[in-house]
Parts: structure tokens; sequence; C-alpha cells
């Protein structure tokens, strides 16, 4: 273990604020990357769900 | 081998085949790639010493090394996808280009922004025109190009011959700007790591950074493979197979 | 053949009848490099250094500027469709259109240069320079060019996206001719940077048309 504290490990040797930025940063753009094939799934087998059963409903009457 | 190859690609042509096949593949890729990447970060932020020059600082190189690696690999991958598609028509391969341009040109931002943030303490400012910074910020123009190149397309399939075109001609200019930038202007620290000499890191060092890199990759495919999930599913929907995942 | 001779030759004619399409592009040029001297600096020492890069960039610029309307005409009118099936080498074709591309855009700023040179007070030895570097480098320019405007010829706001496009494939002929000419203002040995401008007019003679070729069936399908 390099660092002997909490406080020591967050100030990351004086260089804290560019380790975490960059940390940070990275942690987002994942997240985002992420995130939006999921939503998207979710979204798409939503809408075609949907689709399906209107058409169904419309199949007999037409 | 040739057999088996020519089987999995015909295979691997099949969009119901991938979907399930994939199904599968999920789960231990998520597990996969989170567990190396938590290994990995534990290791290079907390075991592994600190730079003697740079201080804690260098510990940005797990995410920027392996961000700046798998962002010239993708754009790769996505000409070779964007070849097959044009030379044998295979609807995935151009699916997987399409898939592919977003998520590289995302890595291709970390590695940049990353390595501006690592930039402050090393050279003492933000941005340098240095020699590697400038041809990534390049590669992140041609990520956009191919995006922008195939949202302007009115149909589907110019869409994705023209950004395939695209990819293959940045391809072949990628090497160019490489070398062509890198002999205007060189600040950048020589490559951390390269395949045909013994690394200079220190072990402790550089173990974190491997795993890192093998996670960064894993991870790739795990979202590779979720949206081109997506993309079949899209464009499956009026299959039989895609109604009895939407029915149930 | 005859086919992509007579195309060149039908181009240059309209070129030459209506002067706006080559004219335009070089007034473009002068005035860009105009700007720089109020924009930055117009003390004669300092613009010596930067003139070679300052020309340079406003050919680029140029160039671009014409780029765009390459095909558009051939795409609304229909030789587009004409060429496809003829079943005329695409690979001529294109090589013959970018052919023209720089007799009207290229050739000219490559002959002006010197003009800009003065006054932008260009270092007396870097004029030799830059004129070979504008005739090496720019049928490189008019060559990758000729690609983007191929794929987005049948789009109907091309000439933004062509310039995202295509920008980016330019700096290796930006980075070598600038530093040719720089050089040669020093004093130094500037061969390899022609050299290799060279290699890349080489390369993209050999590729670049296949490419456009390619892109230019993309049209068709509407």
């Amino acid at each position: 273990m390099e660092f002997s504290s909490l406080a020591e490990f967050i100030a990351m040797g004086k260089h804290g604020f560019y380790v975490w930025l960059s940390y940070g940063l990275t942690a987002v753009i994942i997240a985002f990357v992420v995130m939006q094939p999921i939503l998207h799934r979710r979204r798409l087998l939503k809408e075609q769900a949907q689709r399906l059963r209107r058409e169904k409903r419309n199949a007999p009457s037409a | 081998m040739w057999q088996w190859l020519v089987r999995l690609y015909h295979r691997l042509g099949s969009p119901k085949w991938f979907y399930e096949m994939t199904e599968r593949w999920i789960f231990w890729l998520a597990l996969a790639a989170g567990g190396s990447a938590i290994v990995g970060l534990v290791l290079g932020l907390l075991y592994a010493p600190a730079d003697y020059q740079q201080g804690d600082s260098f510990r940005i190189i797990y995410i920027h090394v392996p961000a700046a690696l798998l962002a010239q690999s993708a754009y790769m991958m996505m000409a070779v996808a964007g070849a097959v598609y044009l030379i044998w028509r295979m609807k995935m391969a151009a699916w997987v280009a399409k898939v592919i341009a977003p998520v590289g040109a995302a890595f291709c931002l970390i590695a940049l922004l990353t390595g501006a943030i690592w930039g402050k303490p090393t050279w003492g400012t933000w941005w340098v025109w240095d020699a590697r910074l400038t041809s990534m910020l390049m590669l992140l123009f041609l990520y956009f190009g191919v995006m922008a190149l195939q949202q302007a397309m009115e149909s589907e399939e110019a869409s994705y011959k023209a950004g395939a075109i695209l990819a293959l001609v940045g391809l072949v200019n990628i090497p160019i700007i490489k070398y062509s930038v890198e002999w205007w202007n060189t600040l950048h620290q020589p490559a951390t790591l390269k395949l045909t000499e013994k690394p200079s890191m220190h072990p402790d060092m550089l173990w974190p950074l491997l795993i890192m890199i093998v996670s960064t990759y894993l991870f790739f495919a795990l979202v590779v493979i979720l949206r081109t999930r997506n993309e079949i599913l899209w464009h499956e929907r009026k299959r039989q197979w895609v109604r009895k995942i939407l029915e149930s | 053949m005859s086919l992509v001779r007579a195309t060149v030759r039908r181009d240059l004619l309209l070129a030459a009848r209506n002067p706006g399409e080559w004219a335009n592009p070089l007034m473009f040029f002068l005035m860009v490099a105009a700007l720089f001297p109020m924009a930055v600096d117009p003390n004669p020492e300092f613009l010596s250094k930067i003139s070679g890069g300052v020309i340079w960039v406003a050919a680029l610029l140029a160039t671009l500027l014409s780029l765009d309307s390459l095909y558009r005409a051939d795409v609304e009118d229909g030789s587009l469709e004409q060429w496809l099936a003829s079943g005329e080498s695409l690979y001529a074709m294109s090589l013959g259109k970018a052919l023209v591309h720089w007799c009207i855009s290229g050739l000219p700023l490559t002959l002006m240069s010197p003009l800009l040179g003065v006054m932008l007070h260009l270092p007396e030895d870097a004029y030799f320079a830059l004129f070979i570097s504008l005739a090496v480098g720019t049928p490189v320019l008019s060559l990758l060019g000729a690609v983007g405007a191929a794929l987005t010829a049948s789009l109907r706001s091309g000439g933004l996206l062509l310039t995202l496009l295509i920008l980016p494939l330019y700096v290796p002929v930006l980075i070598f001719a600038a530093s040719a000419v720089y050089h040669a203002g020093i004093g130094m040995a500037y061969n390899g940077q022609v050299a290799m401008l060279g290699a890349m007019l080489a390369l993209a003679l050999a590729l670049t048309p296949f490419a456009a070729g390619a892109a230019l069936k993309l049209n068709l399908s509407r």
C-alpha cells in the first residue's frame, strides 16, 4: 500500500486535483457510453411491443 | 481451421445467431471487464509506487494509455468492418462499423482530456502542440467526420457505404498523419509500451497498466455488442424471432 | 477514355467561359492572406516568419472553397448516371475530374503565390520553395478533396460537411509544405520535405481515384 491514510490517498501527493479530475471525467464519459445503449434498448423494446399490440388490435377490423 | 473460420464468418453474418449467442456473453463480459477494472484500479491507484519524477500524477496513465490505444484500434476495427461490408455486403459488418464510431470517439475524447489534465502538472500547461496529442486530435476529427457523414446520408445503405469509404481513406492516412506530426514536433514522452522492446517500467507499475488495457478492450467489446444488439432489434423488428422476444 | 477526355475538355471549357469558377477562389486566397497582417502584426520581420504558413493555409482554404461544386452539377444534370452506365473506368474519370479541379484551383494559386509572397514579406530564398511546394502539394489537395466531393455530391448541405471530412486529411500536406517554405526561408535544406510531398502525391494519385470512384456510385441510389 502506497498511502497510509485516506486523506493522503485523496491528496495524491499534491496532484489530487488532476488525478481525480481525469478519473472523474472518464467515469462520466464511460457511464454515458454504457447507459446510452441500455436506455436505447429499453425504449426500442417498449416502442416495438406497442407497435405489435397496435397491429394486432387493428388486424381483425381491417 | 480455415473451414471453422468460414463457418464462424457465416454465422456472424446472421443477426439472429449473433443476438442469441451474445445473450449469454453479456453477463460474463461485464463481469470480466468490471472485475479487471477494479483489480487494475486498486493496484494502480493504491499499490503502484509513485513515479520518481512525476509523483502521483502519473497514475492518470492507467486510463490515459488504455483509452489512447483503444481509440486507435477501434478506428482500425471500424475501417475493417466497413471494408467487409463494402466487399461482401454483410449487413452485420455495417452495423458493427456504425456502432463503433461513437464509442471510439468517446475513448479518443477520454485520451485527449486525460492527456491535457496530465500535461498541466507535468509540462505546466493544459495543451501543447505535441505530436501525439495532435495526432489524437486529428483522430477525433476523423471519427467526427465519419459520424457526420453517416448522419447526413439519406438512405441507410448509402450512409454505411460512405462511412466505410471515408474510414478506409482515413485508415491509410492515419500512419501518414502520425508520422508527419511526430516529425513536426515531439514533446511527449516516448511511448510507454512497445511490443518489440522490454518495457522500461517498474513491474509494479506495469501490471496494473496491462490489466487496465485488457479491461478496456473487454469493456469495448461489451459496449459494441450491446449497441449491435440494438441495431439488430431495430432492423429485424418485423421478423418472427424478434416478435417472440417482444411478446414475452 | 474518350469520355474522360471529353469531360475534361468540357469542364475546362466551362471554367474558361465562367471565370468566377476559378477567379473567386483566387480572390479568396488573396483576401485571406491580406487579413493576417491586419489581424496579427504588420511588422515585416514578424510577417516574414509566418508568411509561408499563412500562404499555405490560405491556399488550402481556397482549394476547399471550390471543391464543393466539383461533382454537384454532374449529379444534378444526370451526367454522372451516364458515366456509370457507359462502363467507362471510374478510376480514370475521377482522376480526370481531380485534374480539372487542380487546373482551376491549384495551378492558378501556385502561379499567383509569388505575389502573396511579396505582400507578406516572404524571405527571398523561400520563393522557389513556396512555388515548388505548392506545385507538388496542391494536386494532393485536389485528389483527396475529390473523394470528399464525391461522397457529399448529392447532399444538400454538403459544403460544410465536406470541409469537416477533408481537413484532417490535409494535415500532413500542410505540415511538410509549410516546413519546406520555412526552412528555405532560414537558409536550410528543404528537399526532404519536398520529397515527402512528392511521395504523398504518388500515393494519392494511385489510391484516391479508387475511393472517389466507389463514392461516386453512392450518388445514384437516391
